[in-house]
């Protein structure tokens, strides 16, 4: 027969993923090949390792940071609902989106892609991200480049800026109004052609 | 029952003959004779116009189909699913942020929001990246009757049912047995002849000779796998006592260029057939083989290498200087190894066409009787040639420079992207070095040009021993044949 390969169909759950993310059909579609071609022991899994294959991934200085993004705290897999989740974090804002309380605020909203930042600093999930925390990924885009003592001097800063009830470390509405001028739909959106 | 068969049996036999002396009259005729007279019928060029044309009509009725249906028939997009914004440096981008975020500040310091441009990123990368999708096959935009092209292609009417179903009768039924046949009838020659040929006493007669033969084997392959060949610019071939360098795409690589030149070939000894083939050649003409061991000495191999074209008798010789298959539709790093052989380089570059058969050997996928029946159960290999004029290293360049603009032009000539990356990626992991030199543009945005402590020497992000030996390690394990790619350079 001549079609024998995949659709839309035999992906799982396609509808429901639609929905949630707001991703159309195609870009479903594509995220589903995407994911195969990454899980290359074809489990329909994704492990660390699978994510550790992309080279481009591998030099960015925070990538184990943002694989481990993938993962809920103590799982060790991500299947391809997951997955695409976590991706739509990356889709524009939408603006016309009403306030509807009753609803659940859509993953790519303003809030849902800076929790999502927030968390790549906070890794123990406290709420916080302490100096602590922020010097660990101080290091980890700097690497070797700069001393100690520069490190702990703009940890120190960053603060002593954004820490506004003085604990020592920033909330996430701390962090939130840091980055109130920041245009976040831009910075933290990937334009996925349609 | 007898009384019943018995007509039919005779029936049959006769059909069975009949067919039979047919096809080998036609193998003879077509395959053959040609083959070893070095002439062509047209046949094959007359088989292409035929397929485009049904491709074409395949083509229109997908389309029509889908006209009915309303629906999209081509992929959007087939090269990426996201719209890469073209490349800002790390330095542009962290300003951009900066500048929406802040107010002035005297001296560049660390924002929270640094972390977004790392982030997406990263999360693009994995949606996308360029190098992983370098490693499988090329998508078509249309449909080419053979399944295994066939990427969700829908529309697809009863009439293109029954086309691709004859076809299917032909590629396996007729096409493959013939393709064999010659396949096997021209490797049997070659290592009967040049085993003969290498008793003779007189050297000028041998080499002759083996020319001569090595070009008629080379010719029954190319009918074996029904290539049709098209080489530009036939006035830069590469000569004696130079290095003739080409983009790799498939161990057929080699079938095409060999074709229409004398080369000798580089690369590892192999057991079994290949094995066997390759001890034949070397009888009657010069090639250079290196055993597993000596592959990982790089000056044994260079001193080799730089022997053989300071002799100018000897033929040039064929080097592939990716070390790996790449699905040609972009050219990889170059080992500068063979770069730093102070002679010619005589550029080529290979473009496939893949709407007759994808060449791109997927070693990860297929072994390699896997892909040589799949290449000989595909409507044919159609491929263009280009020989490039010659080039040399020029004062103050270095190998890696070199490299580079060989590789350039080699890219450009064939409209196949340049990319940076090192094909033995596909392997191994990234180094450090990628990492580091990130960590360094980032630290310059924040505290400027310093030559403060702490830092390391950055080491060049191009070819380097380490990462060869260890790509060679990786390589070891794994049953890549082809003859032609020097893992170690």
């Amino acid at each position: 027969m001549g079609s024998s390969s995949s659709s839309i169909n035999h992906i799982p759950d396609a509808e429901k993923l639609m929905q949630e993310t707001g991703f159309s059909a195609a870009h479903i579609f594509r995220l589903y090949e995407r994911f195969e071609v990454l899980d290359r022991d074809g489990t329909g899994q994704l492990r660390p390792e699978d994510f550790g294959a992309v080279r481009e991934l591998a030099m960015n200085p925070i990538g184990d940071r943002i694989i481990r993004a993938f993962f809920s705290p103590g799982q060790e897999t991500v299947d391809f609902a997951a997955f695409v989740r976590i991706l739509a974090h990356f889709r524009p804002t939408v603006t016309n989106w009403t306030r509807d309380g009753a609803q659940t605020e859509p993953a790519n909203s303003r809030t849902r892609k800076l929790k999502f930042a927030f968390q790549l600093y906070d890794q123990d999930r406290d709420g916080k991200i302490s100096r602590e925390e922020l010097l660990e990924v101080l290091r980890m885009m700097l690497g070797l480049q700069v001393t100690e003592e520069q490190l702990q001097s703009i940890a120190e800063r960053a603060i002593q800026e954004a820490d506004l009830d003085r604990d020592d470390a920033i909330s996430f509405d701390e962090f939130r109004k840091s980055l109130e001028k920041v245009n976040i739909d831009h910075k933290m959106s990937t334009r996925f052609l349609s | 029952m007898t009384w019943f068969t018995f007509p039919a049996d005779n029936l049959l036999c006769r059909c069975l003959c009949i067919s039979i002396t047919a096809w080998l009259a036609l193998l003879f005729v077509f395959g053959i004779v040609p083959a070893v007279l070095g002439v062509s019928f047209g046949v094959r060029r007359l088989y292409m116009r035929t397929l485009l044309k049904i491709f074409e009509w395949a083509t229109s009725r997908m389309e029509m189909g889908a006209k009915e249906k309303n629906e999209q028939l081509y992929k959007p997009y087939s090269n990426g699913i996201i719209a890469k914004e073209p490349s800002s440096s790390l330095q542009q981008e962290i300003q951009e942020l900066r500048g929406s975020a802040s107010c002035l500040r005297s001296e560049p310091e660390f924002e929270m929001a640094d972390i977004f441009y790392f982030c997406r990123r990263g999360v693009e990368s994995i949606v996308d990246d360029e190098v992983t999708k370098r490693f499988s096959a090329q998508e078509l935009e249309s449909w080419n009757l053979l399944t295994r092209s066939n990427y969700n292609f829908r529309h697809i009417s009863l009439r293109l049912t029954v086309v691709w179903g004859f076809g299917v009768l032909i590629r396996y039924g007729v096409l493959l047995p013939l393709r064999v046949t010659l396949a096997v009838t021209g490797i049997c020659l070659l290592l009967v002849l040049t085993t003969l040929v290498g008793f003779l006493p007189n050297r000028e007669l041998r080499s002759y000779l083996s020319e001569k033969i090595h070009l008629m084997c080379y010719r029954f392959c190319v009918r074996a796998l029904t290539a049709i060949i098209t080489y530009h610019n036939r006035e830069n071939k590469p000569k004696n006592g130079g290095i003739c360098v080409s983009n790799h795409t498939t161990p057929i690589d080699v079938i095409i260029l060999a074709n229409d030149g004398y080369y000798s070939m580089v690369g590892q000894v192999h057991g079994g057939l290949i094995g066997m083939v390759q001890r034949a050649m070397v009888k009657s003409s010069a090639h250079i083989w290196f055993e597993r061991s000596e592959v990982r000495d790089r000056h044994l191999v260079a001193k080799r290498l730089s022997d053989h074209v300071a002799d100018k008798t000897k033929q040039p010789i064929l080097i592939f200087p990716e070390g790996t298959c790449i699905n040609n539709t972009s050219v990889m790093m170059f080992k500068k190894g063979s770069f730093e052989i102070d002679c010619t380089v005589y550029p080529v570059a290979i473009k496939y066409d893949p709407q007759f058969g994808d060449a791109f050997w997927n070693s990860s996928k297929f072994g390699m009787v896997n892909y040589l029946l799949r290449m000989m159960s595909s409507w044919a290999i159609v491929c263009s040639v280009w020989y490039l004029p010659p080039m040399n290293k020029e004062k103050g360049e270095d190998a890696v420079q070199f490299a580079n603009r060989v590789k350039a032009a080699i890219a450009a000539q064939g409209g196949l992207v340049d990319l940076i990356w090192d094909g033995g990626l596909k392997r191994a992991k990234v180094k450090d070095a990628f990492k580091e030199e990130q960590q360094k543009l980032y630290s310059k945005v924040l505290f400027g040009e310093q030559d403060e402590g702490g830092r390391r020497d950055n080491t060049q992000l191009e070819a380097e021993n380490p990462e060869e030996d260890k790509s060679n390690q990786d390589e070891k394990n794994d049953n890549e044949n082809t003859v032609n790619a020097p893992r170690n350079k």
